[in-house]
C-alpha cells in the first residue's frame, strides 16, 4: 500500500485526535505537546477500538515522603486513551498501558510533511 | 521523490468519530463483526447466555405492568422527579460501572432506533444490532436493574418489580424476536410468587429457566424453598445463580475503591449459596435439577471445590447427606465463562480442565457492561481444541436450554456490508 496522506496537520486541536479508515485498516493519529504519534486502532486486550475511546489525564496515586496518601491525582503530564470496550488505558507519547508496559498499542510509521500528515500503511 | 513513491491522498480514507454514550452499537461493536468473520463464522450456532440493556431507557414501559396500584403511582412520580430506576433502592457508590464516562455502552444505550414509539421495539432492535454484530444467535437477555433487588428492604417491591419485568419482558419484548431468550428473576422473598411463575412460565419456550440473583441474604437451603426447586426440577429447565456487585455487605465496607469491591463481591456470594447447596447435600435431594452459575468469572470454582474437598473428609458430620465429593457435584453444574480470567493461560487451562469445561461451560458476553467478553474470548484461547471452542460457544447451551442447531444470525460479511456506509464511529 502505498503511502497516504490522510489529513493536515493544522487541523488538529492540542491535545487532540483523528481515527482513520483506510481500506479496512484502522488507526489513530494524536497530537500532543506539538508531536504527532500514531497507532493501531486495535486494543492488544481483545481487539476494541482503542483509539476512539476518551482522552484524559492518566491517573495516579499520590502518595506523600511519609507515605500516606493524598488519594488520586490527575497526572500534569501524561496523557491517556482509553479503550471504550474495557477501559485499557495507553500512554499517547508511548502507547504502553501504565500499570504493565508489556501491554501496548502498535505503532503505525507515520510523518508530518509540510502540512500533510502521511502514514504507510502494511500490506 | 520519484512520482510513483509519492504519499497519494487516497479517496478512500475515512474519519471515525470518537465513540460515546451515543454511538450506534452496530459501529460500537463493528470491531468484534471483524472478529466473528475471521474466527467463527462458520460456526453452527453461538449463544450468548448472559446479556443486558441497561433497563433505564425502558423503565417507563415497565412500570404501567405494576399490579399494586400504590408502588406503581410511586414509581410513575420517581421517575417524573428524575430517578432513573424507581423503586430499586440503589446502593450508593453503584454509579462508577462507567468509570467516568471511559465506558461510554455501560451508561446508554442512547443511540438512535427506527420506531422509538413502539412499545419493547427499541429495546429489540438494539439487542438485534448487538447479537448480529457480535456474530450471535441466541442471546439471554436479564435485567441488570435488578441484581440487587433482594436487599430491598420493601419486601413487597421485589415482588412487583420481578412480575412487572417478567411480564413486559413475555408479553411485550421476546414476542418480537425468537432469538431473545430469557432467565426470569424469582422474587425469593415471596416463595408463593416464585412458585407462582414457574407454574405461569415454566412451558413458555422462551423462557430458558429460572434465576436466583446472588446478591441476598436468605440461606438458599432453606426448607421453604423445597417445592420450588422441585417444581423447577419437574419443568427441565436450570436454576441459575446470577452474581451481582453489593458495596452494602458489612464487610465490604472496609473497600474504598469500587475495583476492590467488584473484584470480591460476585464471587463472594456465589461462593456463599454454592457450599449452603453443596453441603446440605441438595444434589442429592434434586438430582436432576440443573444448575447454572453465571457472572463471578471461573477462578473461584477450582478454589472452592478444593477447600470443601478438603475440609468434608474431616467433617463429615455436618455435610452427612453427601455420596461424592463436593468437587464431583459442583463438575455436574454449568458455569458461564464470563468475566473470563484470561491473563495467565497456564491457570486458565488447568480451570477449564478442573470444571470440565469443554461439556459444562457457557459462553456469556455480559454486553453492555465495562467487563464484557465477546465470542473471540473463547475463540482466541490457544489450548482448545475447535470441538470445545463449539461446544463452549454454543452447543452445550444448546444441550441445556433445548434449543434448535441451526444458524440464524446472519453472516458477519454482510451485517458489516450493510453497515459499512452508514458508520461514522
Amino acid at each position: 500500500m502505498p503511502d497516504v496522506i490522510v489529513a493536515k496537520a493544522s487541523s488538529f486541536p492540542d491535545p487532540g485526535r483523528k481515527v482513520f479508515d483506510v481500506g479496512g485498516t484502522e488507526f489513530g493519529v494524536f497530537k500532543l505537546g506539538g508531536q504527532f504519534y500514531a497507532w493501531e486502532n486495535r486494543c492488544p486486550h481483545l481487539d476494541g477500538p482503542a483509539c476512539q475511546g476518551k482522552i484524559l489525564p492518566c491517573a495516579t496515586e499520590a502518595v506523600n515522603e511519609d507515605k500516606t496518601s493524598r488519594g488520586r491525582e490527575f497526572s500534569k503530564t501524561d496523557m491517556n486513551v482509553v479503550c471504550p470496550w474495557h477501559g485499557f488505558e495507553f500512554d499517547i507519547r508511548t502507547g504502553r498501558h501504565p500499570t504493565n508496559n508489556a501491554v501496548r498499542l502498535r505503532a503505525v510509521k507515520m510523518r508530518v510533511e509540510g502540512d500533510d500528515i502521511v502514514v504507510s500503511l502494511r500490506d | 521523490m520519484p512520482d510513483e513513491q509519492k504519499p497519494v491522498s487516497a479517496g478512500q480514507v475515512r474519519e471515525l468519530a470518537e465513540i460515546t454514550v451515543t454511538t450506534d452499537s452496530r459501529d460500537y461493536l463493528f470491531a468484534a463483526a471483524k472478529q466473528a468473520q475471521k474466527q467463527y463464522d462458520d460456526y453452527e450456532l453461538i449463544v450468548d447466555i448472559d446479556a443486558h440493556l441497561q433497563e433505564t431507557r425502558f423503565w417507563p414501559e415497565i412500570i404501567p405492568f405494576m399490579d399494586n396500584d400504590v408502588l406503581r403511582e410511586t414509581a410513575l412520580q420517581q421517575l417524573k422527579g428524575g430517578i432513573a430506576n424507581p423503586l430499586l433502592n440503589s446502593q450508593p457508590g453503584m454509579n462508577f460501572q462507567a468509570m467516568e464516562g471511559r465506558i461510554p455502552h455501560q451508561a446508554g444505550p442512547r443511540e438512535k432506533v427506527t420506531n422509538p414509539d413502539k412499545p419493547g421495539a427499541a429495546f429489540v432492535e438494539i439487542m438485534r444490532r448487538n447479537m448480529d454484530f457480535m456474530g450471535v444467535d441466541y442471546q439471554v437477555i436479564f435485567p441488570t436493574a435488578l441484581l440487587n433487588l433482594g436487599m430491598n428492604p420493601m419486601e413487597d417491591t421485589e415482588l412487583q418489580m420481578a412480575r412487572a419485568y417478567s411480564r413486559w419482558l413475555t408479553e411485550l419484548v421476546m414476542p418480537q424476536d425468537p432469538r431473545l431468550i430469557a432467565l426470569l428473576y424469582l422474587p425469593l422473598n415471596s416463595v408463593e410468587e416464585c412458585e407462582r411463575m414457574v407454574k405461569e412460565y415454566g412451558a413458555n419456550p422462551q423462557i430458558a429457566g429460572f434465576t436466583i440473583c446472588s446478591v441476598r441474604n436468605k440461606p438458599v437451603h432453606h426448607n421453604q424453598y423445597m417445592r420450588l426447586y422441585r417444581m423447577i426440577e419437574e419443568t427441565g429447565k436450570p436454576l441459575v445463580f446470577h452474581a451481582g456487585p453489593f458495596w452494602g455487605d458489612p464487610s465490604f465496607a472496609q473497600l474504598n475503591r469500587f475495583i476492590s469491591m467488584h473484584a470480591l463481591s460476585f464471587v463472594h456470594y456465589n461462593l456463599i449459596h454454592m457450599t449452603n447447596w453443596v453441603i446440605n447435600a441438595l444434589p442429592e435431594r434434586f438430582p436432576k435439577l440443573k444448575l447454572v452459575w453465571i457472572e463471578s468469572g471461573l477462578a473461584w470454582i477450582p478454589y472452592l471445590m478444593q477447600r470443601l474437598d478438603h475440609e468434608v473428609l474431616m467433617r463429615q458430620s455436618e455435610a452427612p447427606g453427601l455420596k461424592r465429593m463436593p468437587s464431583e457435584y459442583m463438575q455436574d453444574m454449568y458455569y458461564s465463562s464470563q468475566p473470563l480470567e484470561r491473563w495467565d493461560m497456564k491457570y486458565t487451562e488447568a480451570t477449564f480442565e478442573k470444571i470440565k469445561a469443554d461439556t459444562q461451560l457457557l459462553y456469556a458476553s455480559d454486553w453492555p457492561h465495562w467487563d464484557f467478553d465477546p465470542p473471540a474470548s473463547i475463540t482466541t484461547l490457544p489450548f482448545l481444541s475447535e470441538q470445545a471452542k463449539k461446544n463452549i460457544l454454543g452447543l452445550n447451551a444448546a444441550k441445556l436450554f433445548n434449543l434448535p442447531v441451526k444458524r440464524v444470525r446472519p453472516r458477519a460479511a454482510d451485517v458489516m456490508a450493510m453497515r459499512g456506509p452508514e458508520r461514522i464511529s
